[in-house]
């Protein structure tokens, strides 16, 4: 216990003899949990591109800590129709090879994101919707898609900028279509990101080099239009093993870590020279249940029933739960318990107390079962990955373990990620665990993917692996993706995340909150979006 | 003669497209790596169009007849996380695991040696005994765990070394190596370490055994009669006479060596062929499994085939009983 302390006093005492460091001179070394596959900033829709994309190709729209859409290279936006919107864009902003940012930078941006090869993941997700981009003035942007769009000032979030002029296109003559803009149109290769000579952009970073699994060097932008970095080169390397990169941290060979394992938290905080921060993420953890195999796969001691359909099974199944207890000894309070699929403060979410986490009432679970027609309960297996999101498996043993208590025998499925995911899709599940993180920061998000009738024509339900299906939340939802006004949108988005939740359609169990691990010299505001960003990284005060 | 060797490249040609179907069809089997590589964000019409891009949609055995048809001309597919050939992304990442393997060899004899020849000179003694002990931690202590033993050790506490990852590189003949510049050597001691431990542990044995042996033939008493000191007689006339085994079976476990390295690069987050290995099973990238898989095992036919060679060129038995058969 003395040592902590002594090294503390020593710390504070040094640290008010020595003045401080020309930080700005100092580089920063980060330890990632995981590797973007590119440095091309449209070839993976995945968190650790976009989290690299970010450094080094600025979006229109930023984003905050609590993913709240702030300007970046757009100053401003508003809706110009019912079916466009309008943004003004920022002037005297130049790409790092000296190349102006303008309007036709972005309508090149957009061309060019339909037809990156090979890609595994493409942002057409994100750019599909626009039916027109309207150059009006250099600095002045129209964009336009067939049906209301409230989402597009989010959604040109998520893809950066790249420089039209500097991949050698006649700006004139650039012309967007939904066709396509040209067979003709000179686009990079993604390898050309990766090897430097195309990773022009606007960021507060430059790229100075890409190695695959030996790190990613980053060095600040002189002429970056913003507030320039507080470091003049970063080295993001990539540690995916747990203990080494907790152990790189302690070691000094990196001062900054992402998602260090929950075991080492209370060592790590212990230590006066690291400091831990963590805040409350976009990403809720869930138990989704079969609304629609009769017989379900993983349920026996029914006579082919499939008992989900009742709402009192559900219901019972939801109230056995006891979050608290899960928050507090299994993910050692780095949890919130949920209510719904959003955390209270997010877009859409209710506010603190509103839709509070269902109250644990392991006696009333047991009579809502009786009621039910399932006084013995009966048999069930909950499917979930062991290896991809926090304690997972474990988290999952927990909750069989409370439904058991209430007369269902519940057993569970753990498998790594990758097959676990497989066999979700394939409907193998009765009741599955996984998680979502809301990547717009709207409770449109969760709904959309998660508890929407699965429909192809209309891209909704893509995730909805219980096949839920209520029609009328679908309106109120539809009509919420419909509503530009913000308002208007948010109380649609509430409205239909409490129909969901009063038909307990899937079973949220807690938000994760996500940890950083750094040098006590430098700091860090946690984010929802679970991004580490080296121009936010900064000295400690 | 040639009759046997037609034969034995009909068995390796057999080998290989059995091998073809059992590692196709395994991995395959584990999942759709679709499901892994597409943002959660995107609607089911294009994850069919991610699926089709990928001939995901086609029935399994069009995939396979595909697959062997591309391999026959030398194709191996297309990294689907990193959209490059596999190949050459295995490629790439090869000399970072045969120079660490190459260090790990080195430090194997380096420390394995000695220790051997003088267990071997001591070996009724408590020096001899504490060797030999000392070797069967060698062999018995997971790799992964002796790898995080010495970080803890050398990097947290000491701060002698770091920890994970690779340093500086020079560049020599178009591929890039931290074992020449000294930087990138630090990074190299403790993975290569702790590859080392378990074939420093079989050298010490041999080493032991081969010196046992060799302190009773007639070379070593005559030099002594002779008045040659006890440390030139071990070091320059033993020693010369027991490395002719230690070599044979190190180079037959250079293999092996590269193979262990999935382990430490894991842990040291070294940037080898091991490390994509793993990194390519979690995310299902299946062409580059499938190379992986493909290239070691065509490594091993063609290792197998050119001893089978040099035997027959060697033993005229062999030959004669292939004949026969």
């Amino acid at each position: 216990m003395s040592r902590p302390v002594f090294r503390g006093l020593a710390a504070a005492l040094l640290a008010s003899a020595i003045p401080a460091l020309p930080l700005a001179a100092q580089e920063l070394r980060i330890g990632l949990a995981s590797e973007p596959s590119s440095a091309d900033p449209h070839f993976h829709n995945l968190g650790p591109n976009n989290q690299l994309r970010r450094n080094i190709f600025e979006s229109l729209v930023g984003t905050d800590e609590a993913q709240q859409l702030t300007p970046l290279l757009a100053e401003s936006w508003e809706p110009a129709s019912d079916t466009s919107w309008r943004f003004n864009l920022r002037q005297g902003v130049t790409f790092s090879d000296g190349s102006p940012f303008d309007a036709y930078d972005v309508v090149y941006t957009v061309c060019r994101i339909p037809g990156v090869p090979d890609s595994p993941s493409l942002f057409t997700t994100y750019t599909g919707g626009i039916t027109g981009m309207e150059v009006v003035d250099p600095h002045t942007l129209i964009v336009h898609s067939a049906d209301p769009y409230p989402l597009m000032p989010t959604e040109f979030s998520t893809f950066g900028i790249i420089s039209a002029r500097a991949n050698g296109v006649d700006t004139s003559s650039l012309e967007f279509s939904t066709e396509g803009c040209g067979d003709d149109l000179p686009v990079p290769a993604t390898q050309a990101f990766n090897d430097g000579t195309a990773a022009v952009g606007t960021g507060p970073f430059l790229l100075e080099s890409f190695r695959r699994g030996e790190g990613i060097e980053l060095v600040r932008n002189p002429d970056y239009w913003g507030e320039a970095a507080p470091w003049e080169r970063v080295t993001m390397l990539p540690l995916t093993s747990d203990g080494p990169r907790v152990a790189a941290l302690i070691a000094g060979d990196v001062n900054f870590i992402e998602n260090p394992p929950l075991q080492d938290l209370d060592r790590l905080r212990a230590d006066s020279d690291l400091r831990v921060v963590q805040g409350i993420s976009n990403r809720v953890i869930y138990i989704h249940l079969d609304h629609a195999q009769v017989p379900s796969p993983m349920i026996t001691g029914t006579d082919g029933a499939n008992p989900l359909q009742d709402i009192r099974v559900r219901e019972a199944l939801t109230i056995a739960v006891n979050r608290d207890a899960i928050v507090e000894r299994i993910m050692g309070g780095v949890a919130v318990s949920a209510g719904e699929l959003l955390p209270p403060g997010m877009f859409g979410a209710h506010e603190d107390g509103d839709l509070p986490p269902r109250a644990y009432d392991a006696e009333r679970a047991q009579a809502l079962l009786a009621e039910a027609g399932y006084p013995d309960g009966f048999g069930i297996t909950i499917g979930t990955p062991n290896d991809r999101y926090i304690n997972d498996a474990q988290v999952a043993q927990a909750v069989a373990q409370m439904w058991s208590r209430i007369g269902i025998e519940t057993e569970i499925d753990a498998s790594t990620a990758s097959t676990f995911f497989s066999r979700r899709n394939a409907f193998e599940f009765s009741a599955y665990l996984a998680g979502w993180g809301a990547g717009t920061g709207e409770m449109s998000s969760p709904l959309r993917a998660l508890l929407a009738t699965r429909n192809s024509d209309l891209g909704l339900g893509g995730t909805n692996r219980g096949q839920y299906s209520n029609p009328e939340m679908d309106a109120v939802l539809i009509e919420a993706l419909r509503t530009v006004d913000d308002d208007a949108r948010e109380a649609l988005l509430r409205q239909a995340s409490r129909m969901a939740m009063d038909d307990y359609a899937i079973i949220p169990l807690h938000y994760e909150v996500t940890p950083w691990a750094m040098r006590a010299s430098i700091d860090y505001v946690p984010r929802a979006d679970q991004y580490t960003l080296p121009y936010m990284i900064r000295p400690a005060q | 003669m040639l009759v046997y060797l037609l034969r034995r490249l009909a068995q390796s040609v057999f080998v290989l497209i059995a091998m073809m179907i059992v590692v196709f069809f395994g991995v395959y089997m584990i999942g759709n790596p679709v499901d892994i590589l597409i943002s959660p964000d995107a609607t089911p019409a294009e994850i069919e169009e991610t699926m089709a891009r990928f001939g995901f949609d086609q029935p399994v055995y069009i995939q396979f007849l595909k697959f062997v048809g591309n391999a026959l001309q030398g194709d191996l597919g297309r990294s689907f996380v990193h959209g490059e050939p596999a190949v050459q992304l295995i490629l790439s990442y090869m000399p970072a695991t045969l120079e660490l393997a190459a260090l790990g060899l080195l430090f194997s004899v380096a420390i394995g040696v000695p220790l051997g020849v003088y267990a071997g000179y001591k070996a009724d003694r408590w020096q001899g005994r504490a060797i030999m002990t000392g070797s069967i931690f060698g062999f018995s202590l997971p790799n992964f765990w002796v790898g995080m033993l010495f970080i803890l050790i050398f990097a947290v506490q000491l701060q002698w070394l770091p920890s994970t990852g690779r340093g500086d590189t020079v560049e020599v003949l178009g591929m890039r190596l931290s074992i020449f510049s000294s930087n990138g050597l630090q990074y190299m001691i403790l993975p290569a370490l702790t590859l080392a431990l378990y074939k420093a542990s079989l050298v010490t044995r041999l080493a032991r055994a081969g010196t046992q042996e060799a302190l009773t033939q007639d070379y070593v008493k005559f030099a002594r009669a002779k008045g040659v000191s006890e440390s030139r007689i071990l070091f320059v006339h033993v020693l010369k006479n027991i490395m002719i085994p230690i070599i044979t079976v190190l180079g037959l476990e250079l293999g092996s060596m590269i193979a262990f390295a999935v382990v430490t690069e894991t842990v040291f987050a070294w940037p080898g062929m091991g490390k994509l290995l793993i990194d390519s099973i979690t995310t299902l990238d299946r062409p580059v499994i499938v190379a992986y898989l493909m290239l070691t095992v065509i490594i091993f036919i063609v290792i197998n085939f050119t001893v089978d060679v040099i035997y027959t060129l060697l033993d005229p038995r062999v030959r004669v009983k292939g004949e026969a058969a």
